[in-house]
């Protein structure tokens, strides 16, 4: 057993999290921080609800070592910073996803949606991006063929609700106040409030914000992410982690391309940089163009959620 | 700033805990944070100071376990490591990744009395 760390005498891989050597020279007293790293991506890699394990052949035959058995792993949390002294105090293992919370939540709407057949769409971009008119246009389009209802997300005032009632379907506002983001616990009270919409669609027009959002399961089928070509080229890689979460970009203001230097080919490479998955339509909420594509995009998946809740029945 | 939700979370978890395993006061807590989840770890530990003022954890230390990222190279057919977000695959240089472990965000133990 390596005698400065505590890992085992296995190989490593320099490419692997524990590619350290120990020729360096500094005093070996300090919390390594590659300590930290093996004990723990075996246990909940597998073990917690991880929408990223989807396709299971992802090996982890990491050749970085475990602890033989009986050695101590001076790695494991407390140990790693230990100071004699602290026997009066004792450790309790928690192990616990600081969004479990949330997630419960999320469940609970998702059983909801899935009993009445809702279709439900996460809308998240960055503010300006058109997300209220992309909802008024399509609402306008589809309202003969499935009932719509909204929740809308802002910090504060209610015009967006009122832009929305305004094509006749029902809309809820919610005021984050300081909040940043929709949590799934105030989508489930937007829902007691709405009617039904069996077979139909819900549309959550999230916060206007392209970091926070990305965290929070609300239930919904997929995020969609709104970008106008009026903000950079770079935005995927500036904000990867709403991209990263997002099944669906839409690349809205599309009408405004001939007045622009958007390249849009580089937009649609950087997004897929941080997602190889995502599906990109180009849209103009204004001018129509390209909605017919995003219609169809969603009776498809809407046909499907239908199908499995009768399935259910 | 979602950290602030996150800590208040956190809290939650620490005073359910607090009752269940009957313990008055957190001297130390224990959070993994994934190098690829979507948070920063210093506005975390900024935030958790804030909330956990006057409630049991106040004064709690709060340690960073970092976990490092990886990702299934489809290209590859292999597991590399990956940095961060917009990278690409160490060998290949592509990015046909699918993010495997590194956005934890977890807490994993407390020390209390």
């Amino acid at each position: 057993m390596c005698t400065v760390c505590g890992c085992g005498d296995t190989s490593v891989d320099p490419g692997q999290a524990h590619g350290h050597s120990h020729e360096h020279d500094h005093p070996h007293d300090h919390a390594h921080p590659h300590d930290h790293a093996h004990p723990h991506p075996h246990d909940h890699a597998h073990g917690h609800a991880h929408h990223h394990h989807d396709h299971h052949d992802h090996q982890h035959d990491h050749d970085h070592a475990h602890p033989p058995a009986g050695s101590i792993d001076f790695g494991g949390g407390i140990a790693g910073v230990h100071v004699p002294g602290l026997t009066q105090a004792r450790v309790v293992q928690i192990e616990r996803d600081i969004l479990a919370k949330n997630d419960s939540y999320a469940d609970e709407n998702r059983a909801r949606f899935a009993a009445s057949g809702t279709f439900v769409l996460n809308v998240v971009s960055s503010p300006g991006s058109g997300k209220t008119t992309l909802l008024v246009k399509t609402i306008t389009d589809l309202k003969a063929q499935f009932p719509i209802a909204v929740i809308e997300g802002d910090q504060q005032t209610a015009n967006d609700a009122q832009r929305i009632r305004a094509t006749g379907a029902p809309a809820i506002q919610i005021n984050t106040g300081k909040g940043c983001h929709l949590d799934a616990h105030m989508v489930g009270h937007a829902l007691d409030q709405l009617p039904n919409t069996t077979d139909g669609l819900l549309f959550i027009e999230n916060v206007g914000n392209l970091v926070c959002p990305a965290a929070f399961d609300l239930g919904e089928a997929h995020k969609v992410v709104v970008l106008s070509i009026t903000e950079g080229e770079d935005k995927p890689l500036k904000y990867p982690h709403m991209f990263a979460a997002s099944d669906l970009l839409l690349l809205n203001k599309i009408d405004l391309l001939p007045h622009l230097d958007f390249d849009l080919a580089a937009t649609i490479e950087y997004a897929r940089r941080v997602n190889p998955k995502i599906e990109v339509l180009t849209v103009s909420a204004k001018s129509g163009e390209g909605m017919p594509a995003f219609y169809a995009w969603i009776a498809r998946r809407a046909a499907a959620a239908r199908a499995a809740a009768k399935a259910a029945e | 700033m979602h950290e602030m939700a996150l800590c208040e979370s956190m809290i939650e978890i620490i005073e359910r805990e607090a009752r269940a395993q009957q313990f008055a006061r957190v001297r130390a807590v224990w959070v993994e944070i994934g190098a690829l989840s979507h948070v920063d770890a210093e506005a975390m530990r900024f935030c958790f100071s804030a909330v956990a003022h006057g409630g049991i954890a106040a004064d709690a230390r709060f340690e960073i376990v970092s976990l490092p990222g990886e990702a299934w190279c489809m290209s590859c057919s292999t597991t590399v490591p990956l940095a961060q977000r917009s990278e690409p695959c160490p060998h290949c240089g592509g990015y046909q990744l699918q993010v495997t472990a590194g956005d934890e965000l977890r807490v994993k133990e407390l020390e209390v009395d």
